[in-house]
């Protein structure tokens, strides 16, 4: 390895952010200039990760591009990315140039720091799907608190305030429990290197406890029912571009987050603690698609079917067979993809007519029919409509929770056709029927909002009816996941099974 | 005692004599040239604070016992009086533009600030009670004084008055608890009292341990002994109050620890309970009582309430890691008090210093990098990573853990998610909130400190190996 590439993705866009804080003024050519540099760096930095694409080699299970070098003493800088971190990282780098693009007229105010933010926010983000140290992982994790709650509370809707602080409190609480967690971890293994700590065998009782604070980090951020109440305040208060981020990327931390840490470290109590897994999977998929039936908000709609959908990835990760992880990686990535498009797709008719109530729009094909033919790919995608990247994940993680238990698939089959319900309600009540006579002005999207759609459009269908890239990516480490997470769940109940034969043998 | 002293063994008391002789000196050219020359005593005795400093760094390292035990100069001692003196320097800067401003030049002010410094530099060296003593008297009597040093404001007066009654009384609980201690101890110095209690505890002994502790708390300001420090906070002169929050907290938590760690490591379960009680019920009471406050001196006493619990969270842990961890917060605790009040000392509009918390409403957009530094040091008093804060308490939590306080660290990371609020509603007001008239231009001197408190702040996960280095070897010396 020649050059620290990883770094380089990593903190590329904090030098972008170094150089806009250093341009002086706030007249026109100052945010201008915000804005171009934000979007170069981003692109750059895309570009960049898609070397590692290129260098990635998919057959090995193993971390690539690492990097490590001493730091805390404690902990030390160690980076590196295999099948499960390096979609994110993707994902992360992609998504960042179009968030910069769908910004670009909709902020008026402070763009300087606006752009500054989300440079920040994306070298965090980057950070933690590429951090092999947990001390370095929880830095990246807790960081992106900071910049996500000045742009929810500096440019987001009438109550942000109210939205910014429960965003920030409710994930703090959780994941200071998970720091404790860590630090537990390091008494015990004496060290907070991942890749050790993944060989490592933790005690099953130490296990439970350990499972249960990275569970009440990974569950607030993903988030899980009944947690799941910051995210919708968090969306409709947020800027379009802030809640493309929160719902592709910010909330795929907790799942990449089950994937890294719970399942393969605490192989036991992941296996433990699965029911409660499934049962609040089925309920978030059912019950929340049912709240987002109700909804008269837009983008709340969204948010609950981003909180069902995530129900989805949860079932699947802790199913534990092949199908199931590898359904829940996808999902994942399909998820960021689709629900940041429609986050996208509500942004622009936001920009033209600034209200988000469902009622307040109808008929909208008449006026624009690209955007209505967009907007139907996405909600169909959404719906997990075949040929569509959202049919595979939701696919892959039913097939794979049905090997692990037959009732709680078949209840979650159900949000399939809930979602239906509400998205295509939701198309329904916005595109079709009489043009509203006070959007007889509204324009199609432009030649900019075309460039935004463009690549989504192109990778919701190519996934779909292609899924192959993504899988095999991931494939390997999945695989190696789920043979050591067996192996340590056999292991453990052999021991159980010998102590308790020894046990009934002193008795008689 | 009948050992002669010499010159040389002299040599690790000289940064404690240099600063007496300055202090002297001071005071004797501001008795001679009168009121005028308040800035020049003022601005020399920062340089003699920081020409202090650098003989201690190049004093030769290694332990030294002076005076049959009473000064003890090890790398612990070093690192705590090299902090103290950057926090009394740093509090002094502070002062400079403030007490032109306000019209206060007064010389006694800098040889004061001197004076109470020399106290704590003993306070730290302390090897016995009486050294103990003597360091502690000589620190807050000067500190009662700079308390009312605005002494034509009733509120100052009253500040002072209020820290000099509660002072003395927790120096008189202090004394008794050392008078029992060396009453069931037959001895005074730290290394003999562990020796006596080695093989365990006794009533008198705990009782007097009990005694003593209520003064530590008091000096450090911890429940249930911080009731002065709101009043003394907002009452005392701004850039004091700066002073109270910087110098003295590290002396005092490093006697508190220094004591608790030499002194009585035979009856750890003894002073443990207490400690973690002390800690849980600052750390509580500072997150919860900080959120209705509404000036920000208050706002600031309650917050190092909340501080010096996470701080002794460290100290229960009782082992090397728990104090390099106390060590590693009292460090960055001063980098970021310094900061904060350099920009409390620049909330002035119309020639008066304003300290209510609304007054900073937009000022991200009135003072775009005074908001930037003053927010990236509360989301860093918070402790949220990657700045210095979440290190200060990582490696504190880090230690409890170890020691298996786990009740001790759920309750305390809890309590920092609920001070996180407070800290939270000052960004809100400075970033989401409609601005407010500007303050005046910040004063330049005001600018250095935030600047390098900010970057510290901000870069200090980059290069954590200095402290962390000096941290670990001064806790070593300890043990």
């Amino acid at each position: 390895m020649a050059w620290p590439i990883l770094s380089v993705v990593t903190f590329l866009p904090i030098l972008g952010a170094l150089f806009i804080a250093l341009v002086r003024g706030n007249d026109a050519l100052a945010k201008g200039t915000a804005r171009w540099v934000a979007l170069w760096s981003t692109l750059v930095t895309f570009a960049i990760s898609l070397v590692l694409v290129w260098r990635f080699d998919a057959s090995s299970a193993e971390f690539q591009f690492v990097e490590k070098h001493n730091w805390l003493g404690v902990a030390s800088y160690h980076m590196g990315v295999d099948g499960i971190s390096l979609p994110f990282v993707i994902l992360t780098t992609a998504l960042m140039p179009l968030c910069i693009l769908a910004s670009w007229t909709s902020i008026q105010k402070r763009v300087k720091e606006y752009m500054i933010a989300f440079l920040v926010l994306e070298t965090l983000m980057v950070g933690t799907f590429s951090a092999l140290d947990l001390v370095l992982f929880y830095l990246f994790f807790e960081g992106g608190l900071i910049p996500m709650f000045l742009i929810i509370g500096v440019w987001g809707g009438p109550r942000r305030v109210y939205a910014s602080f429960k965003f920030f409190l409710y994930t703090l609480a959780g994941s200071v429990l998970m720091l404790l967690a860590i630090m537990a971890m390091y008494w015990q293994a004496g060290t907070t290197d991942i890749p050790t700590l993944l060989r490592h065998g933790f005690p099953v009782e130490m296990q439970k406890w350990a499972w249960l604070a990275f569970f009440a980090s990974f569950a607030v951020k993903m988030p899980m029912w009944p947690v799941h109440t910051w995210l919708p305040d968090a969306h409709v208060e947020a800027p379009t571009a802030g809640s493309v981020i929160l719902a592709a990327i910010l909330l795929k931390m907790g799942g990449y987050g089950f994937l890294r840490f719970s399942l393969p470290m605490f192989p036991m109590a992941s296996h433990d603690f699965a029911p409660l897994i499934f049962t609040l999977s089925v309920v978030a998929i059912i019950y929340t698609s049912l709240v987002a039936l109700m909804q008269e908000d837009v983008k709340k709609l969204i948010a609950y079917s981003s909180v069902a959908h995530m129900g989805f990835v949860t079932m699947g990760i802790f199913a534990a067979t092949t199908q199931g992880v590898a359904g829940g990686i996808f999902q994942m990535i399909s998820h960021g993809i689709v629900s940041g498009a429609l986050f996208l797709c509500v942004g622009v008719v936001y920009d033209r007519m600034h209200t988000r109530e469902i009622a307040a729009y109808g008929g909208l094909v008449n006026r624009m029919p690209i955007y209505a033919f967009v907007f139907m790919l996405f909600t169909m995608a959404n719906v997990g409509l075949p040929g569509t990247s959202g049919f595979v994940g939701e696919f892959l993680a039913l097939i794979g929770t049905f090997k692990a238990n037959i009732a709680v698939a078949a209840l979650a089959t159900l949000g399939v056709i809930l979602s239906a319900c509400y998205a295509l309600w939701l198309y329904r009540k916005m595109v079709f029927g009489t043009l509203k006579p006070e959007l007889a002005g509204i324009r199609d999207i432009g030649w900019r909002e075309g460039v935004i759609f463009a690549p989504l459009v192109v990778l919701t269908i190519l996934f779909g009816v292609a899924p192959k890239p993504v899988l095999d990516m991931s494939s390997a480490s999945v695989a190696q996941l789920l043979e050591g997470y067996n192996k340590a769940i056999a292991g453990t109940k052999t021991a159980q099974a010998a102590a308790a034969a020894k046990a009934a043998g002193s008795v008689r | 005692m009948n050992e002669m002293l010499t010159a040389r063994d002299l040599l690790p008391l000289l940064p404690e004599l240099l600063l007496g002789g300055g202090a002297m000196l001071m005071l004797m050219v501001g008795a001679f040239s009168g009121e005028r020359s308040a800035n020049v005593v003022n601005g020399w005795s920062i340089v003699i604070l920081v020409v202090v400093a650098g003989f201690l760094l190049s004093l030769p390292a290694g332990k030294y016992v002076l005076f049959g035990g009473s000064f003890v100069v090890d790398d612990y001692a070093r690192f705590l009086k090299f902090l103290t003196l950057i926090g009394s320097a740093g509090a002094l800067v502070l002062s400079l533009d403030y007490l032109n401003a306000e019209k206060q030049q007064k010389f006694e002010y800098g040889a004061l600030f001197l004076l109470s410094t020399l106290g704590m530099l003993m306070l730290i060296s302390a090897g016995d009670l009486i050294a103990l003593y003597l360091g502690l008297e000589l620190m807050s009597l000067a500190l009662y004084v700079l308390a009312a040093s605005n002494r034509d404001q009733v509120k100052s007066t009253e500040a002072g008055l209020k820290y000099f009654v509660l002072g003395a009384l927790s120096s008189g609980m202090l004394l008794y608890g050392a008078s029992l201690i060396y009453g069931f101890t037959g001895t005074v110095s730290f290394t003999g009292i562990a020796k006596a209690t080695a093989s365990g505890a006794n009533i008198g002994l705990v009782f007097g341990l009990v005694f003593l502790f209520v003064g530590f708390c008091f000096k450090i300001s911890a429940v249930p002994f911080h009731m002065w420090t709101p009043d003394v906070y907002e009452g005392s002169p701004t850039p004091v109050t700066a002073f109270f929050a910087a110098a003295p907290k590290v002396a005092a938590i490093a006697i508190f620890v220094r004591a608790t760690i030499v002194a009585f490591p035979g009856i750890t379960h003894e002073w443990q309970q207490i400690v973690v009680f002390v800690s849980i019920a600052s750390m509580v009471l500072g997150s919860f009582a900080a959120i209705g406050q509404k000036n920000i001196k208050r706002l600031m006493a309650y917050s190092s309430i909340g501080h010096m619990g996470f701080a002794l969270v460290g100290l229960a842990a009782g082992t090397a890691d728990g104090v390099q961890g106390v060590l590693v917060y009292m460090a960055i605790y001063v980098a970021m008090t310094l900061g904060t009040f350099a920009v409390i000392l620049s909330m002035r509009r119309d020639g008066v210093l304003v300290e209510n918390i609304s007054d900073l409403a937009g000022l991200s957009r009135t003072h775009p990098a005074m908001a930037f530094f003053l927010a990236m040091l509360l989301f860093s008093l918070a402790g949220i990573p990657p700045l210095a804060g979440f290190f200060a308490k990582f490696y504190v939590f880090l230690a409890a853990v170890q020691a298996g306080l786990y009740m001790l660290a759920v309750i305390g990371v809890l309590a920092s998610v609920v001070g996180a609020y407070y800290y939270l509603m000052i960004i809100k007001i400075m970033y989401f909130d409609e601005p407010a008239r500007a303050f005046e231009r910040m004063p330049g001197l005001l600018r250095l400190v935030l600047g390098i408190s900010g970057v510290i702040n901000l870069l200090f996960f980059a290069y954590p190996a200095p402290l962390l280095g000096a941290a670990t070897v001064a806790a070593k010396s300890l043990f």
